[in-house]
């Protein structure tokens, strides 16, 4: 099923281009890594298939314009695991999370047992139900970034985007998370990440995009398209692929 | 959070509720008439209807010192202080900045211009109150566009400065309609007045506005949800279905529009809005669900205290603005320590 096909999307940024004519298109079940060099637009492209930035063209989330939704029924549909910051208040784990369930809740309403129900199992399924009352800004950027899809989760959408999901954590700690996304995938969610990482991008997806200066270089199956030849194209630097007995593949760098 | 911080979120609402109404009703007695507190539980009795023994005349005459006089000016500190802080609450968590208050935004001193304005030129009390709020919302309006000229608003400083220079250009303007005044009767009155006091909440004044103030309160209370998403910034509570337009919109109206009948009420009362936000964090965590409703029973706890001060301990009554500002200023800078590892 056809869940977000947007065409010709461009965008600029006080007058600098930054996306042209960017087509798109994500199915369901699709994990879909989004590669390319710091500033091809990565971001900027999750963010309007968000609906948080407007841009020319058209973006269509399940046959319906994404201007036609208002942001608590989009909120229903994709959530949004964002890079880790720091926020200025001392909200704790459990705070945050609960946010996710905000679209969810009415304007005269709190969040009810029900809510604080599936926070809780959420915090549990990421693994870190034991820092659930600890302040947010003090915990390690890795359980940031877990209470962070934790919240993706509780909002309950089928659809996740992650905006760099394992930047800042380290080398453990980025495979784990790596191999909990590609449990997640059995669970029906779909995935569209930007990472910087060729290497995760073959273990945990099944379809890549490359974004060169703001268009598309390819875009299709992860196994024909990220190729030696695609990441020369994109990173200018010589790499070379190993496929390994138990179908997984490798990117090593040719230094 | 720790199990007393959890203790402590539980009973906090009705140890503090608590507190406010044994204040309340302890403030009955403070002034110059004397009431003793078997006159007053007396007083209560015949209220209700009961038997006991006051006089008429004793009866009437405290009747009128309890419900013209005193009731009154205590309501409005209880209201003016619950509005300063939870407008303070809301804009720091809205503009996710800790240094923020209806003062430092420059809404007090666009609406005692605007009020000023109004007495000086003798309008009518609903054209008063109307250019109060419309110059306060011009005052804040003002320092959001100074900040988003030379930054987008994410710059903690640069909005602090642009509610200064916003608080500057106003005060200006209220210095030329004050000297304008009639220095006999307008002047001293309006200086007095933007000194922060409550004895010129007369009880029509108190009735009419509280009722508007405790909505806006209301209003800001049920936001507060959408307040705690808005605080980790704009994208992200739009992703989590805010429609962070609409909620700043009414936020930023709703705050100003209550802070501006405060200054109506008593003139200017600094500081209130900044730190009793504040020390609520410091002592209920960050959720602004819970942290507006305590801010608004600590900013009029703290106000009460003040104002019952301010007439206690010397023979004349000093304005409360200049007592809250004495007091405000040294509890601010103990609580900005937090600064360095955020609030």
């Amino acid at each position: 099923m056809k869940l977000i096909e947007a065409k010709n999307i461009s965008f600029s940024y006080q007058d600098k281009p930054i996306l042209h004519n960017v087509d798109f298109e994500l199915y369901q079940g699709d994990v879909l890594s989004l590669v390319g060099q710091n500033g091809c637009g990565k971001t900027t492209l999750l963010k309007i298939l968000l609906g948080i930035y407007k841009s020319t063209g058209s973006v269509k989330l399940l046959s319906k314009e994404i201007t036609k939704y208002s942001r608590k029924e989009l909120a229903k549909l994709i959530s949004y695991v964002p890079q880790t910051h720091q926020i200025p208040f001392d909200y704790t784990v459990f705070d945050v999370v609960l946010m996710g369930r905000l679209a969810h809740i009415g304007l005269f309403s709190n969040y009810s047992l029900y809510d604080k129900n599936i926070a809780i199992k959420c915090l549990e399924k990421v693994g870190i139900l034991h820092l659930k009352d600890n302040i947010y800004s003090q915990i390690s950027g890795g359980e940031r970034q877990l209470a962070f899809i934790a919240r993706a989760l509780t909002q309950e959408s089928k659809i996740i985007f992650m905006d760099e999901p394992v930047t800042g954590l380290d080398y453990g700690n980025q495979l784990k998370l790596l191999k909990f996304l590609k449990e997640l995938c059995v669970e029906g969610y779909t995935f569209v990440k930007t990472t910087h990482y060729p290497d995760h991008a073959l273990y945990a997806s099944n379809k890549v995009m490359m974004l060169k200066d703001g268009k598309v270089l390819d875009v299709g199956d992860i196994n024909t398209k990220l190729t030696t030849h695609n990441i020369k194209e994109l990173y200018d630097v010589d790499v070379e692929i190993i496929s390994r007995k138990n179908g997984y593949k490798y990117c090593i760098p040719t230094l | 959070m720790k199990l007393w911080e959890k203790i402590l979120n539980k009973i906090g609402f009705m140890v503090l509720t608590l507190i406010l109404i044994a204040l309340i009703n302890t403030s009955l007695f403070v002034g110059n008439y004397e009431i003793s507190f078997e006159e007053y539980l007396m007083f209560l009795k015949q209220l209700l209807g009961l038997e006991s023994n006051l006089s008429v005349e004793k009866y009437e005459m405290l009747q009128s010192v309890i419900f013209e006089i005193r009731l009154p000016r205590i309501i409005a500190a209880v209201i003016i202080g619950a509005t300063l802080s939870v407008s303070g609450a809301a804009f720091q968590a809205m503009f996710v900045n800790p240094l923020v208050s209806p003062g430092i935004l420059g809404v007090l001193s666009g609406a005692s211009f605007g009020a000023a304005l109004g007495m000086v030129l003798g309008w009518s009390w609903f054209f008063i109150n109307l250019s109060t709020f419309i110059f306060g919302m011009m005052a804040v309006l003002l320092a959001l566009s100074i900040s988003f000229i030379y930054s987008s608003a994410k710059n903690m400083i640069i909005l602090v400065l642009g509610g200064i220079i916003s608080s500057s250009l106003f005060s200006a303007l209220l210095s030329i309609v004050k000297y304008t005044a009639d220095p006999y009767n307008a002047l001293p009155a309006i200086t007095y007045w933007l000194m922060g006091s409550l004895s010129f909440s007369t009880s029509s004044m108190v009735w009419n506005l509280s009722i508007p103030m405790l909505c806006g309160i209301l209003i800001l209370l049920f936001f507060s949800k959408y307040l705690n998403a808005l605080s980790l910034g704009d994208e992200e509570a739009k992703a989590l279905g805010v429609d962070t337009f609409k909620v700043k919109i009414i936020v930023i109206v709703v705050a100003t529009f209550i802070s501006a009948l405060s200054v109506i009420l008593a003139g200017i009362i600094g500081w209130i809005g900044l730190i009793i936000p504040h020390i609520a964090r410091l002592l209920f965590g960050a959720d602004n669900k819970i942290i507006l409703p305590i801010s608004a029973l600590l900013g009029a706890i703290f106000l009460l205290i003040v104002d019952n001060a301010s007439r206690i301990i010397l023979s004349f009554e000093i304005p409360i603005g200049i007592v809250t500002a004495i007091i405000g200023i040294p509890i601010f800078i103990m609580v900005l320590k937090n600064a360095k590892r955020g609030f």
